[in-house]
């Protein structure tokens, strides 16, 4: 049931400091999109304000529309809970419950929305989730053992699945790979391409083949200025971002030239 | 969703049950619904027990806090949802929670405050009890003070360089066995009950001086044993936040150790050290129990030796009057503990004003 | 910031230490060491004075509940009554203090905003350093009197419970007074180490549970409460053991007899610390030594309670970092 988002005029603020400027987009369903741009330009910033996790930081607000197809996730009467149900979020650094199972790491998302979870429809949604981050296999012999003593990439594979167990439209990705090695890494990009069937997916990278591999369409945020906030320069097709980009300031960034 | 049943490899939506309603539109409470629902319930109740003529603040609080918990929790499970509803139970529990921990602290200061000033003044606080017997409308806490002073200085004088000298061992030259057993140990000594401590220097006087001697100085090493872990603790945190950089700084420059630490580590973390004494003063400037044991606790003049005899302290002048139980010993008891209070509360401030206002600059 | 244990830093060379520094580090040492000695002789003076009253002891001292002790001939006394005292007090203390100090923790470091969190923090601490003795004579001089009302319903409406069994004390000197007054004492060290684990839950935790679309509780139950559930047993235990050792509180406000009695809301029991402060001015004989004995069962107990605390606590910090 993957979901297109609609952003307008999106301004977002932590206190007194806007840390991203008007920004406009329309990220596709069953697609990716990569975030791109040098660091602290916003990027993630943005990224969080699509299912309202940047409000866990003290008197963060926004102004302008996010809509998810219809609905317009800033609207008054919108619980943030809702929206985080449904659009998922994976971590920078894989974060799975240290004090439970894989089993329960999975699971727990789920169980909080259906409280009366039957055993034979968790564990359902344990393998069905699990299969679906390319993880089964791996883990299924010892599900009841802590997800922290995985390995890296498969730890942020079980947060993977404990995202899509929830069954969210959308799943956003801040740098899934960047603690990881490269074995890993490309397991996650594989992973990413078998999502993209069935989610929208949005991922924040710092790495540009990355987000050549991955993405079908990539945004680049940039800096107006030190202290300045984030905007976005430019969006489009991932191949001609990295052609024949429109901005010059794209193309300074994509080859190298400063960043 | 469209489902793309490849076997084992769909997403996690693809032949689940039936999918959840899905709307971000849950029924929510309106942002004013909670605080508006609080002064309603809090106007009635006060309403209704005005009318029914049994008005307490105590009851008026239970009445309100009970009705709105209920209410709030009942209008969320049916507006909102069982998740919503168990949500705001929660923050109402916490939300009382804190206010219960406010409720004695207020109490206490106020109560304190206000018996206390009907007989604190100059009079009070400069005079002893020599010659005022206990009914007598008279006296005051001077001989107290003085002993207070004298004994907690003592204890201090004791304290600070070998709980200093400890911290400094823990953070720059402790290692292996020595060093776990001493910060293991420093923290069962924060436990040890303090007329325990008391005891052990009766046990030790009875041992050095015979029984029954009681001085001042009993008293001083009675609190030293309970000042020395808290000196050890708050002079090893402050000694250890000394950023490592600067000690190697001074090494680099062929700096002896001893003389690094002297030199660079302490007057950089000088300002936190005098904080944590001040604050490890201020909590056995109250202790009672191993004075009235060690200092003994019918002393009424005023006694500046700390060898010779019995030595009335504030703390204890409080316990003894209590005793007494008499109105004019209650009036006095409140007043000294008036007394007592600002002394802890004037350190407590001016301890973390030097930590404010002298803390070396990390850039953190 | 480094805040590293500099004590891996290279030494002078052996053969070429500098008299400063080996004085400098003797006495630090040294300081340590006393340290170790003072613990060590508080058991030992306290051993070796008991030794004369348990010795001429006729009652047996676990199981005696009265307290014969200031004579010469033929003493009998024992701590049984005062064991049962002291572990009652710091229960109905532990019971009351512990699920109200876990709110406030959760409140200082989830639902209050931040900055008057960093004050309410400030006002624990200084609920911490009130002087016991003031505790006391607020609850003799003030508390009681506001009880007693609240004492008589909960024994005309819960009297058939033998804790709250009637007649109850119109002086309101009970042990559920003792006990309410230092639940108010051991509040704040409850609630000190239960807010530091909470804050020690690491934000990635924090921001999982959220970002699967958990309530604020919801969150605090998936993610705090597992993290910091050493963390709160740690801090109670040591609640815990203050409560056992406070003297003050009690003996003001606590009208003693040494039986050992259940019902809370009625005069009696008494703790060992309040005994050993009321009887300590008049005792004579084997008196002294007697307290004394009391006084190493209570630092027996709370040194076990003590050091199981800290080995939780230190437990969970290596679990965590």
């Amino acid at each position: 049931m993957a979901k297109r988002i609609d952003v307008s005029g999106l301004h977002v603020y932590y206190g007194d400091f806007k840390a991203v400027e008007d920004v406009s987009m329309t990220i596709e369903p069953r697609a990716v999109t990569a975030f791109i741009g040098s660091s602290g330009c916003g990027k993630s910033t943005f990224l969080r304000a699509l299912n309202r996790m940047h409000e866990v930081a003290p008197n963060a607000r926004v102004e302008g529309k996010v809509m998810l197809d219809d609905q317009d996730i800033y609207a008054p009467d919108v619980d943030p809970v809702a929206v985080r149900r449904e659009i998922g979020m994976v971590f920078q650094r894989p974060n799975p419950f240290p004090t439970m199972s894989i089993y329960d790491n999975v699971i727990a998302g789920a169980k909080l929305n259906n409280q009366r979870l039957g055993r034979t429809e968790a564990d359902d949604i344990v393998e069905r989730s699990l299969h679906g981050a390319n993880l089964w296999e791996e883990v299924k012999d010892r599900l009841s053992k802590p997800g922290a003593g995985l390995s890296g990439g498969q730890q942020q594979r079980l947060c993977i699945a404990r995202a899509i167990a929830v069954e969210p439209a959308v799943l956003l990705m801040d740098e899934p790979c960047s603690a990881l090695d490269p074995i890993s890494t490309l397991a996650i990009e594989d992973l990413i391409a078998k999502l993209k069937e069935n989610y929208t997916i949005c991922i924040v990278t710092h790495n540009m083949q990355q987000a050549a591999r991955v993405s079908d369409q990539t945004a680049f945020f940039n800096l107006a200025g030190t202290g300045k906030p984030g905007r976005l320069i430019e969006m489009d097709e991932t191949n001609k971002i990295f052609t024949k980009p429109d901005k010059k300031e794209t193309e300074n960034y994509i080859t190298g030239r400063f960043g | 969703m469209t489902t793309t049943t490849k076997k084992s490899s769909t997403g996690a939506s693809g032949d689940g049950p039936a999918p959840m309603q899905r709307t971000l539109l849950t029924g929510s409470l309106p942002r004013y619904f909670a605080p508006a629902l609080l002064a309603g319930v809090a106007i009635v109740t006060g309403g209704l027990l005005f009318a029914l003529g049994t008005f307490s603040i105590p009851l008026f609080a239970v009445f309100t806090v009970v009705t709105y918990t209920v209410l709030v929790t009942l209008a969320s499970a049916r507006i909102e949802s069982g998740r919503k509803a168990k949500d705001r139970l929660v923050t109402a529990v916490v939300y009382t929670c804190f206010g219960l921990a406010m409720v004695p602290l207020i109490s206490l200061l106020w109560t304190v405050a206000r018996m206390g000033v009907v007989r604190l003044d100059g009079y009070f606080l400069t005079v002893s009890m020599n010659g005022v017997t206990p009914t007598m409308d008279a006296g005051g806490v001077y001989h107290a003070i003085v002993g207070t002073i004298a004994i907690t200085g003592f204890a201090a004088l004791v304290s600070i360089p070998i709980g200093l000298m400890t911290a400094i061992y823990l953070v720059e030259y402790g290692r292996g066995r020595l060093k776990n057993a001493i910060t293991f140990f420093v923290d069962v000594m924060t436990g040890i009950p303090s007329i325990v401590a008391g005891l052990f220097v009766v046990a030790l006087w009875m041992v050095f001086f015979g029984p029954g001697t009681t001085n001042g100085a009993a008293g001083a090493v009675a609190l030293s044993v309970l000042m020395i872990p808290v000196v050890v603790r708050s002079c090893e945190e402050m000694i250890r936040l000394v950023p490592n950089e600067l000690r190697e700084a001074s090494y680099a420059l062929g700096v002896p150790k001893w003389l690094t630490v002297v030199k660079v580590v302490l007057p950089t973390a000088i300002a936190g050290i005098t904080t944590g004494i001040m604050l490890a003063i201020a909590r056995v400037i109250g202790e009672t129990a191993p004075l009235i044991l060690t200092a003994g606790s019918s002393a009424v003049a005023i006694n500046w030796n700390l060898f010779d005899g019995q030595m009335m302290s504030l703390p204890v002048f409080i316990y003894s009057q209590v005793r007494m139980g008499d109105a004019i010993n209650y009036e006095r008891a409140w007043a000294a503990a008036l007394t007592l209070i600002l002394i802890v509360m004037l350190l407590f401030f001016v301890a973390r004003l030097v930590s404010r206002f002298f803390a070396p600059k990390f850039g953190r | 910031m480094t805040t590293t244990d500099s004590s891996a830093t290279p030494q002078t060379p052996k053969g070429k230490r500098r008299i400063g520094d080996v004085v400098f580090a003797n006495t630090a040492s040294g300081s340590g060491i006393l340290i170790l000695a003072i613990l060590a002789g508080v058991a030992a003076f306290l051993i070796i004075q008991s030794v004369d009253s348990l010795g001429a002891n006729t009652a047996n001292f676990f199981t005696t509940t009265g307290w014969d002790a200031n004579t010469r001939e033929a003493p009998a006394f024992g701590v049984a009554a005062l064991a049962f005292g002291t572990v009652l007090a710091a229960a109905i203390a532990l019971l009351i203090a512990t699920p109200i100090a876990v709110g406030i923790a959760l409140f200082i470091a989830y639902y209050a905003p931040r900055k008057l969190a960093s004050v309410l923090g400030y006002i624990v601490d200084l609920l911490a350093a009130i002087p016991s003795v003031v505790y006391g004579l607020w609850g003799i001089g003030y508390l009681v009197h506001q009880l007693t009302p609240f004492y008589q319903w909960l024994s005309t409406s819960f009297g058939w419970i033998p804790l709250f069994a009637g007649p109850v004390s119109s002086t309101g000197r009970t042990m559920m007074s003792a006990g309410i007054v230092l639940a108010v004492m051991i509040l704040p060290i409850i609630t000190a180490i239960s807010r530091d684990v909470f804050l020690q839950v690491p934000q990635a935790h924090r921001e999982a549970a959220l970002s699967l679309g958990a309530t604020r509780w919801e969150m605090i139950r998936m993610a705090v409460l597992p993290f910091g559930r050493a963390g709160i047993i740690g801090g109670a235990m040591l609640g815990l053991g203050r409560a056992l050792g406070e003297t003050m509180a009690v003996a003001m406000i606590l009208s003693p007899a040494l039986v050992i009695s259940p019902h809370l809301l009625q005069s009696g029991n008494q703790t060992i610390a309040a005994h050993i402060a009321l009887q300590y001015p008049e005792a004579t004989g084997y008196g002294v030594s007697a307290l004394i004995a009391a006084g190493l069962v209570l630092f027996a107990i709370t040194l076990v309670v003590n050091m199981g605390a800290r080995y939780i606590v230190a437990r969970r910090k290596e679990f965590t970092e």
